[in-house]
């Protein structure tokens, strides 16, 4: 196209307004933020350039009449089962640039989805089912340390525990939502996710941003996050929240730190991540304090200490090569919570040859992990919560039957909330008012709304659960974890399965 | 106070914080006041086209959906020369009659809100009439963002 450079020409969506229902309101145009739609004053018309489309689907979202359609268009390359058009393009884009490929969400790449290569058990004549709605059915999860074994003391006759607890979390539901900062998605989002969190009885985590002044008030349901580039961190902060959580890495872009432009560090923003405004949020790749078991055990006295042994702390991971032993030695260190981040989970920015090449699928992870716990005997020591890829209650309950305790859900609830996966959220022009902090597009998300939207996933979630363990006679979810017996193979390699835990189908 | 003034009275009240400037209320309010009812006749095929009754007021990434606010002791009834603007005391609703206005204006100046609009081609006035055939008004239900909400007073 005329003054553009080669790599922009080829767009990757093509806009088909039909004229006949177009009635030239220009809502599309005001929802845009990358300046795709355009109006002609003379001609009373609508125009497009789609070289600029990103795919986000808001405009076609809030057409009033339904006269846009947005599809992918076509390639014009010769087909090429090596050289993919994704391939071509970005090379076209590196070679003007000289730049890293950036993006956003979680990997897309078409590797193997092994939630999907699982089937779950239901029972069938020799075992009753059981109907949720008409029998209780117990989805509470508590996370924290269990001790090895429970000590009872009789007083005047009357058994009282004597075994004393390190500090628990009570869930109603085994879900918590991810850590996402403020910073990479804004205040309303975070206000929807908080006042979802208290409206469930579960968790929200706050990503390493800090917490917002307005949000201390829904401190029993949220988790403060430390990770590598301490933002926001102070002892008020630790004491907000009901947990502390150690973010080591990110299943998204295992091995690196965080980067949140300057540009995206506005006054609030700054106060709360304290640093100044404009100023770029680079979070190191390591923690400059952890360069060892020994000094993870370190960082976790030190949040206790400081937290007057009152919290859980959490370690989160990505889900790596060789989780298992890191694991084992994170509970050593005194995690009470292990969260494994697999290789499917979001971002608000990552560069894209890492976000796609790099981690391992969070089922294997899981499993190699609880199996390691196990036979080292300090499976009860922390708790597993593993993120990453969880796109319904059916992988809520295979992760469960897998081993884990909870799960966090961080893209979904972006869904939630309006996300369309487009990717682009390092731009920070998400025309769904989640990954900005432009006020404009900010108020797209309504925390109130947010609030509605994330409260009835997580309650459908819950009913589905409750139906699932139902049909596999089960009366509660506790009684479900680690028991692999419920879940068979379809399609896996016998490593696969071996790794897994679990029976072929059939077998 | 008697019975009918304890009556409930609904307000359209826009929501500054959430309004997000995509003019859809503006749509709605065309199709609503349409002959057809259908967006797409009501601008491509109605001559003259309706207007929108009420307006986006924009300020950077301020915006609200102004529209008539139904006052409880309206300027624009005391200005009305005509007796064309009346307000109905059962309803709250301040109605205007066109087939009595004689395009004077004389409510346009009076609004301090400026929700009162000038149709000079046909030399009357339009205004926000809270959509009597439907339960809610086209731009409460319109609204993707809960930035036009419908309360109920007492008065």
């Amino acid at each position: 196209m005329l003054f553009k450079p080669i790599h922009q020409s080829y767009g990757d969506f093509s806009i088909e307004r039909d004229p006949q229902r177009c009635i030239g309101c220009q809502v599309c145009l005001r929802q845009c933020s990358y300046g795709v739609h355009q109006y002609n004053d003379r001609l009373c018309e609508l125009t497009q350039d789609e070289s600029r489309c990103v795919g986000c689907h808001r405009c076609e979202a809030l057409c009033p009449t339904g006269a846009l359609t947005i599809r992918r268009t076509p390639s014009d390359f010769r087909e090429n089962a090596l050289w993919e058009p994704t391939y071509i393009k970005n090379i076209y884009k590196q070679a003007a640039t000289g730049g890293v490929l950036l993006t956003g969400m979680g990997n897309p790449a078409p590797y193997p989805i092994y939630w999907d290569r699982m089937l779950l058990d239901a029972s069938q004549v020799t075992n009753p089912s059981i109907d949720p709605l008409r029998e209780p059915m117990e989805l509470k999860t508590f996370l924290g340390c269990r001790p090895d074994a429970l000590e009872v003391e009789y007083d005047g006759g009357v058994p009282r525990l004597k075994t004393r607890f390190t500090p628990q979390l009570e869930l109603d539901y085994p879900l918590l939502f991810s850590a996402m900062s403020y910073g990479s998605i804004n205040l309303n989002v975070h206000k929807g996710l908080a006042r979802a969190a208290e409206a469930c009885g579960i968790l929200y985590n706050t990503g390493e941003g800090g917490l917002h002044p307005s949000l201390y008030t829904y401190g029993k349901n949220t988790i403060v996050q430390v990770a590598s580039g301490r933002f926001g961190v102070h002892a008020d902060y630790l004491r907000a929240g009901a947990a502390v959580e150690i973010k080591i890495g990110q299943g998204a872009k295992p091995g690196i730190g965080g980067h949140l432009p300057g540009e995206k560090i506005g006054r609030e923003i700054s106060l709360t991540r304290m640093i100044p405004e404009g100023s770029d949020a680079i979070s190191p790749a390591p923690h400059h304090d952890i360069y060892s078991i020994e000094d993870l055990r370190q960082l976790i006295y030190a949040l206790k200490e400081a937290t007057d042994y009152e919290k859980p702390v959490f370690v989160k991971i990505a889900a790596v090569h060789n989780s298992a032993a890191i694991a084992s030695g994170m509970v050593r260190a005194g995690a009470d919570v292990i969260c494994l981040d697999g290789f499917r989970g979001g971002t608000g920015a990552a560069p894209t040859m890492i976000r796609n090449n790099v981690g391992i699928p969070v089922e294997l992870a899981l499993a190699s992990v609880d199996d390691r716990l196990r036979q080292e005997g300090i499976r009860n020591q922390a708790s597993i919560v593993v993120a990453g890829g969880i796109r319904c209650s059916a992988d809520v309950v295979k992760a469960i039957a897998l081993g884990a305790d909870a799960v966090y859900i961080g893209t979904a609830a972006l869904i939630a909330v309006g996300c369309t996966l487009c990717q682009r959220c390092y731009t920070g022009k998400c025309p769904w008012g989640i990954a900005t902090n432009d006020p404009y597009l900010a108020k797209r998300v309504h925390p109130d709304i947010a609030a509605e939207k994330l409260t009835n996933l997580v309650k459908a979630w819950g009913h589905e659960i409750q139906e699932m363990l139902g049909g596999m006679g089960i009366n509660a979810l506790e009684s479900l974890r680690g028991n692999r017996d419920k879940l068979r193979a379809v399609g896996l390699h016998p490593a696969e399965m071996e790794v897994l835990g679990i029976k072929p189908a059939g077998g | 106070m008697s019975a009918i003034q304890q009556r409930k009275r609904k307000r359209v009240v826009p929501i500054e914080e959430a309004c997000i400037g995509c003019r859809l209320c503006e749509v709605a309010c065309v199709t609503e006041h349409s002959r057809s009812k259908d967006p797409v006749r009501a601008f491509k095929e109605e001559n003259p086209r309706p207007r929108p009754r009420n307006v986006l007021e924009e300020r950077g990434h301020e915006s609200f959906s102004l529209s008539c606010r139904h006052c409880t002791e309206p300027h624009c009834v005391d200005a009305c020369i005509a007796g064309a603007m009346v307000r109905d005391s059962e309803t709250g609703r301040v109605i205007h009659h066109p087939e009595k206005c004689v395009g004077c204006w004389s409510c346009v100046m009076n609004c301090p809100f400026g929700a009162i609009h000038m149709d000079r081609e046909r030399s009357v006035i339009y205004k926000c009439d809270l959509c009597p055939e439907r339960e809610r008004p086209a731009c409460v239900d319109a609204c993707p963002n809960r930035a036009l909400i419908l309360i109920e007073v007492e008065e």
